[in-house]
């Protein structure tokens, strides 16, 4: 203190908590607000064409903080150019809906919605602590995969080299104290404590996912994007669940073919529709590559039901076989812009096995429930 | 550096500074600064105060301003407050040149507080009412559910803008009128009765009715104090949620100031700082360090107005032309020179934000810094006005009423019924809808009744409404 008049302290602020309480109830609510719009943010196109970042930006308009203003869009703002800005020139311009932001930081006009950051991982427990484990029954004869070493005990015998040091020095603190000596000094041999491993064995369960596309004259982007949205859950949630999932892309036509994932989601070809053509070969890759034994096999089928008539009743054949190897099998189809009457979805309604699901989709919050009924706890129960 | 001796020299350099700012003519309270870690002074600037209330709106708030400085994007150097004594952070690892350059800014902003017409009725001891409410929020929590209050609050900070920051004006024009009204009575009864009063009457009488009339409108005059026409009007409020809902309109009345006075508390602070340091003596490093933060604080934007540099720019322009008028403004206005430091504390003791663009953004100052107004025009937002005075004006739109759509309350009981109407008094800016519709709600919670709001949509009179259950919108 001095001159009477100013004084400059420093003081401990290490229990000061107020803002990070409060930050928790943020963030409480953010994802409260995030589990309650799960089905527009499940088929969120930053989620599913994410570019490998692990943060994402999620809109969540219910933690905007609402009150009477104006329409910022609509109001002129101030600014200041350089010396020779002129009458249209470009301030700024929006980033185009799917690209990231070009723009350094500060430079946009308002925000006018709230954006919440979420990691995937985070987004994909929110969602998956909903659904239930489908049939997810261990396979017989789980696979041997190795015979590891885990270090878990604690001993007061043991190997020289595997002296647990931090347990050791807890001892002598412990025993001095109760001697009325605090402190460390005076390591005996009572005070040694060994690391002391056992052998176990870990089991590898492993999980195939047949996609499967209808990629038809009819299935516009519209409909790839929801089955890739669908896809994309489901691969991630099996991964919860199996220490190994693989996936295996089958598109077809009037004939199937295995292709890549990058060709699944954007070639399309013209032509009809036999969608019996990709059971047959579906069935084919789990006789040659994923033995029923060894494999949980999910297959799933999206098409818009544009299919040949005189083909339905074949394909509800190959489903019934497919039914005998497979976990689960569905089937997505997707009401686009056309809309037709006699589609394979009727023709699967004679199909009573409960290890069969159909859903339709008419968009893009229809993704979230798809996934629901697909993965429900309940059609889990029914099979055993 | 060892915090002790920076301390020590911290110490050393306030004396110098606070020595200097008082020679140049500041006049500020007593001062408490407080060193503090970066998280405090966020969630300081969060909450605005060192102590508030509790809720979440603060901590998105806090959280957005620490994961700016955790990514580097931002920091706050200060946080001042205002009150007597006044209280200012400064941040910790905050290099000392950079403390000594708040610490002048901040002494102009208490000169500011101090001395800004607008700031008069400004609770001095708000730190210590805003602890006692914090407490207050928190035992009703405790009695009505974390849930209940956290909702409450939601509703009220809805419309926690909509204050009469003027209301102390009209209370003495009330007043006025009111004794005015009581001297013309006592003049009356002073008057001997007369056969003749029954005329005199007759006048009276008919000017009763049309009084009653008037009586019978509810609010008598259309209020602008929104919060306080609902906690002393609404049947639907127990005593905790009148006493949060008073808390959050008086702590707007404290900050409504701040707000209205932004352009020129932080040109002021911006203009002493820069006197200050340089009269104070640095080293070569520190006065590069010194030019780089300042610069960094006048920055421009080209989609936002920096009120340091606009503010800055003003003083300096009023100083000039004050100390050196030209042949015709001493004949005008009858400026005799050398007055520009008198000027400008005058204008710092008198005028807000509004009135100090109004007055004193000049064309040669507009066409120099390169001011314009843009909008949007399809995915581009491109500069639409160029012309001095439209800029001024717009620039003036955007500061009135603090930036928010002027709401007054015209009936609060619209069709007999209890319903509450308000009115936006539409200027050309329309309100955005999708707020509206999501803040009548709020406001039914408060009122208890149906709440419509007229307003302008298209260049039509439009009525939204909200009854509790639904949304409409009717063009009238």
């Amino acid at each position: 203190m001095s001159g009477g008049d100013f004084v400059i302290s420093r003081e401990d602020w290490s229990l000061h908590r107020k803002g990070e309480i409060d930050r928790e109830r943020h963030r409480e609510k953010v994802r409260e607000a995030i589990k309650k719009n799960l089905a527009d943010i499940v088929s969120e196109e930053s989620i599913i064409m994410h570019d490998g970042r692990k943060v994402i930006k999620v809109p969540i308009r219910s933690l905007d903080e609402f009150h009477f203003r104006f329409d910022y869009g609509k109001q002129k703002h101030g600014g200041q150019g350089d010396g020779n800005s002129k009458k249209g020139d470009v301030v700024y311009a929006d980033p185009q809906k799917g690209q990231g932001k070009s723009k350094g930081a500060g430079e946009e006009p308002g925000v006018d919605y709230y954006e919440a950051d979420i990691t995937i991982e985070e987004l994909a427990e929110m969602i998956f602590e909903d659904l239930g484990l489908p049939n997810l029954e261990q396979k017989k004869k789980p696979e041997l995969a190795s015979e590891s070493v885990e270090f878990k005990d604690v001993r007061k015998k043991g190997i020289a080299s595997n002296i647990d040091r931090k347990r050791t020095i807890m001892e002598v603190i412990k025993r001095n104290a109760l001697r009325g000596e605090p402190g460390l000094h005076g390591i005996t041999p009572e005070d040694l404590r060994y690391k002391t491993w056992d052998n176990t064995f870990k089991y590898e369960s492993n999980a195939v996912v047949l996609a499967m596309m209808d990629t038809s004259g009819s299935m516009g982007p519209f409909e790839k994007y929801i089955a890739r949205s669908f896809f994309f859950w489901m691969v991630r949630f099996l991964r919860t669940k199996y220490n190994n999932v693989q996936i295996v892309f089958l598109a077809h036509h009037t004939e199937a073919k295995e292709t890549t994932e990058e060709e699944f989601f954007t070639k399309g070809t013209s032509g009809g529709t036999r969608c019996s053509s990709v059971y047959k070969l579906a069935l084919d890759v789990i006789e040659k590559r994923y033995s029923p034994q060894d494999y949980n096999i999910y297959a799933f089928h999206f098409s818009d039901g544009d299919n040949l008539v005189s083909d339905n009743d074949n394909c509800i054949k190959l489903i019934n076989d497919l039914l005998k190897v497979c976990n689960m099998v569905g089937y997505g189809e997707i009401e686009g812009a056309y809309y037709y009457t006699s589609t394979l979805r009727t023709a699967f309604k004679r199909i009573g096995n409960p290890k069969f699901t159909s859903v339709t989709i008419k968009d893009k919050s229809g993704v979230y429930p798809a996934l629901k009924k697909f993965f429900s706890q309940t059609q889990g129960e029914a099979i055993n | 550096m060892n915090p002790k001796d920076e301390l020590k020299i911290l110490e050393d350099a306030l004396q110098v500074i606070n020595a200097k700012a008082k020679e140049l003519g500041l006049d500020f309270y007593n001062m408490f600064f407080e060193i503090c870690p970066a998280d405090i002074i966020y969630t300081f600037g969060a909450y605005g105060m060192p102590t508030r209330y509790s809720h979440w709106t603060f901590g998105k708030a806090y959280h957005k301003m620490k994961t700016q400085y955790d990514y580097n994007l931002g920091r706050i150097y200060e946080m001042v407050i205002n009150s007597n004594p006044c209280y200012a952070f400064l941040l910790e690892g905050n290099s000392i040149i950079q403390n000594k350059l708040v610490m002048a800014h901040v002494l102009a902003h208490c000169d500011f507080f101090k001395n800004n017409a607008y700031f008069k009725n400004t609770s001095r001891d708000m730190v210590e009412s805003m602890a006692a409410a914090s407490e207050r929020f928190r035992e009703y929590e405790f009695k009505h559910g974390r849930a209940k209050v956290e909702l409450f609050i939601d509703a009220a900070l809805s419309i926690q803008e909509h204050i009469e920051p003027r209301i102390m004006i009209r209370k003495g024009e009330e007043l006025r009128k009111r004794r005015q009204n009581e001297h013309k009575r006592a003049n009356y009864a002073e008057h001997p009765e007369t056969p003749y009063d029954d005329l005199w009457e007759l006048e009276e009488v008919r000017k009763d009715a049309s009084a009653d009339e008037k009586e019978k409108k509810f609010p008598k005059e259309p209020e602008k104090d929104l919060m306080l026409f609902i906690i002393e009007h609404s049947k639907e409020l127990e005593d905790w949620q009148r006493d949060i809902m008073s808390v959050i309109r008086q702590e707007m009345f404290y900050f409504w100031p701040q707000m209205e006075t932004k352009i020129m508390n932080e040109g002021w602070a911006t203009y002493w700082h820069l006197r200050i340091m340089r009269d104070i003596h640095l080293d070569v490093n520190e006065t590069i360090e010194f030019a780089k933060m300042h610069s960094g604080i006048i920055q421009t934007s080209r989609t936002r107005i920096n009120p340091y540099t606009l503010g800055l720019k003003i003083f300096e322009d009023i100083e000039k032309r004050w100390d050196n008028p030209t042949s015709e403004e001493k004949e005008r206005y009858g400026r005799s020179g050398g007055e520009g430091k008198e000027k400008i504390f005058e204008v710092r003791a008198n005028e807000n934000d509004v009135s100090f663009l109004r007055n004193y953004l000049t064309k040669e100052l507009i066409e120099e810094m390169d001011l314009y107004l843009y909008k949007k025009v399809g995915n581009e937002w491109r500069v639409d006005e160029k012309d001095w005075e439209k800029v001024r004006d717009g620039l003036v739109a955007g500061l009135t009423n603090g930036g928010y759509p002027y709401i007054t309350v015209q009936n609060g009981d619209y069709n007999k019924n209890g319903e509450l109407y308000l009115k936006h008094h539409y200027e050309g800016t329309e309100l955005d809808v999708y707020y509206v519709e999501k803040t009548l709600p709020y406001l039914y919670s408060l009122w208890g009744h149906t709440i419509h709001l007229e307003t302008v949509l298209d260049n039509k009179s439009v009525l939204f409404s909200f009854n509790g259950e639904k949304s409409s919108k009717k063009f009238m």
